[in-house]
């Protein structure tokens, strides 16, 4: 039997839309399931409801052979018989222990040697040493999010649930420990769910991701796919970003850098610190078109393409060009008029630089 | 003073705070977490000894225990005489009048406690039991301390229900109130004076303690 993860369920509140989510996905030893979405649109709920913290009213929650959650056959596995690792979004590490013990928390099975033997070696993993008698108050919010995966993982769960792990951290942190997190789930080999509604981390940190708008599940596939090529208009609203295009740094000088995107070149601002490899990231909106001879526009970047469609938005119209590699612009109804935008116009798209969005990707 | 009321006094009191520790915590902790929608009934019969007057208490709880009712019946059978003026009378009458001083503040701790960490707790596979012992009861030391100290100070002071259900036998129910109130019924006010000084001094330190406690003064429970 293939290894997935199976989630059906439906839960309703007074006064809010009801939700309705069904995702099945396979699973291998480290996949992340990204749930994204904005707020409000029930992607913690499903998560809690994963965790067992949340109960719908039907459902069946399966993972591998395990049956977690079954309504129909009134199975309703207490959150800590499901064996999984739980973080939530403030972290919630015990006040009243030091970060050892928030560590050993969850292994009062194991005998005290080797309770001592785990702690140690899970503070080993998260760069945690000589932090054990520390109080989580005493810790900065790095560290704080390090003592919590910490203590979900080690019991060994077969499952590591995480709510928006990083959005307590303030913006410089947030960068730098979304690198660390990515490195840190791979080496773990550990299948996770995480909630976010940061399309960066999405990006960073996924390998399936299940859009998430008012309670549905509206699209379910590889980050970038998903991105790149919204199945419908609420997608591309929800995700915000159309266009993502994998490439490399060619060069990085005055806080500038040229990707490499299909041998096209892409300036763009460097705004944190990136391996070789890369996406670039543009928002349809920020995708400026232009027709014959680029006009006085300061843009650092002119591409010239090839219009592939045009859907009409009412007032706005999404625009889809080929310059080398897909581009998706989104422009206001007189434009399309005034430059007549069909299939096949050849069109200018004219990007400055600090809308290309370069956030870091695993080497193909 | 009388030595002996003292001490039947501060054996009540403690015996009544002991016990409101054991059966107030589940009452406290189910009236904090339970999601019913009819608990207010709940809180509202907890509630009751704050506003009723002593004697009404006394009455239904004399009632109550006395050998005309199946429990007074049943206690007499099992234990060989009724429960009514005795000092175990008076014990059970005092853990129902100073319930909400302890169900109350207990409750309230457990109100404050983050309702996420108990949560990860329980992801982390720790059952409902030992959650509460390893992680409520920690985090709120400072209510729990309040609620048995009041619970001990509103049974040292305690004067209606004493009189309706204990009556007032020298060395078993005499309570302090009690023999403050027979001294000045016979005039001997020097003798009341004393005893009343020290049920003034023992509330105000008990006062102070719960004060302390609640302001961080000292922290309830050595920090692990």
């Amino acid at each position: 039997m293939a290894a997935e993860i199976t989630i059906h369920l439906v839960k309703t509140f007074p006064g809010r839309a009801p939700i309705r989510a069904h995702i099945r996905y396979p699973i291998d030893g480290s996949t992340v399931l990204i749930l994204f979405g904005p707020s409000g649109s029930g992607k913690t709920t499903i998560l809690r409801s994963i965790a067992g913290l949340e109960w719908p009213e039907e459902g069946t929650i399966r993972f591998v052979s395990r049956v977690w959650l079954d309504t129909a056959s009134g199975i309703r596995i207490p959150p800590q018989d499901r064996h999984i690792g739980y973080m939530s979004q403030d972290y919630a590490l015990f006040p009243t222990y030091t970060v050892a013990g928030n560590i050993a928390y969850g292994l009062s099975h194991l005998s005290s040697a080797e309770r001592r033997k785990r702690v140690d070696e899970v503070m080993e993993l998260f760069q945690l040493r000589g932090l054990g008698e520390a109080k989580p108050r005493e810790l900065s919010g790095g560290q704080q999010q390090r003592v919590a995966l910490a203590r979900a993982v080690a019991p060994r769960p077969l499952l590591l649930l995480l709510d928006e792990p990083l959005s307590a951290l303030d913006a410089p942190t947030r960068l730098h420990v979304r690198d660390e997190l990515r490195t840190l789930l791979k080496q773990l080999a550990l299948p996770s769910i995480i909630v976010t509604h940061d399309w960066a981390e999405a990006l960073t940190l996924g390998d399936v991701m299940a859009v998430i708008s008012a309670g549905d599940v509206l699209q379910v596939g590889a980050p970038i796919d998903v991105f790149s090529r919204p199945q419908n208009a609420e997608v591309a609203r929800v995700v915000g970003v159309e266009t993502v295009v994998k490439g490399r740094v060619a060069e990085a000088a005055g806080g500038m850098l040229r990707v490499n995107v299909n041998g096209i070149s892409l300036m763009a601002l460097e705004t944190e610190s990136t391996g070789p490899d890369v996406f670039a990231c543009i928002r349809a909106e920020d995708v400026v078109l232009e027709q014959g001879r680029a006009s006085g526009s300061s843009a650092r970047n002119h591409l010239t393409g090839t219009v592939q469609s045009v859907t009409m938005l009412g007032a706005l119209a999404r625009v889809t060009l080929d310059c080398g590699f897909p581009l998706v612009a989104m422009v206001t109804r007189s434009t399309v008029e005034e430059f007549k935008l069909s299939t096949g116009t050849a069109v200018t798209a004219a990007i400055k630089a600090g809308a290309v969005h370069v956030i870091s990707r695993q080497a193909d | 003073m009388n030595w002996i009321a003292i001490w039947v006094t501060c054996k009540l009191a403690g015996l009544t705070a002991v016990a409101l520790l054991v059966v107030g915590l589940p009452i406290a902790y189910w009236l904090s977490f339970s999601r019913w929608r009819w608990k207010f009934l709940v809180e509202s019969v907890v509630a009751l000894p704050l506003v009723l007057p002593p004697t009404v208490l006394g009455f239904y709880i004399l009632i109550a225990i006395g050998p005309h009712s199946p429990f007074g019946r049943l206690y007499t059978e099992l234990v060989g005489h009724p429960l009514p003026f005795t000092f175990e009378g008076l014990l059970f009458a005092s853990i129902l009048y100073s319930l909400p001083f302890a169900v109350q503040p207990f409750a309230a701790a457990f109100d404050q406690v983050d309702r996420r960490l108990i949560e990860s707790s329980w992801t982390l596979g720790v059952s409902k039991l030992q959650t509460f012992f390893k992680l409520i009861v920690p985090l709120s030391t400072a209510g729990l301390v309040t609620g048995a100290v009041l619970s001990f100070a509103h049974t040292m002071g305690e004067f209606g229900v004493v009189l309706m259900i204990g009556g007032n036998l020298e060395g078993s129910t005499r309570t302090v109130s009690i023999d403050i109130y027979d001294e000045v019924q016979a005039l001997n006010y020097a003798g009341a004076a004393q005893t009343a000084l020290f049920l003034l001094l023992v509330s105000y330190a008990v006062l102070l303690v719960v004060y302390a406690v609640n302001r961080n003064v000292w922290a309830a429970w050595p920090q692990k």
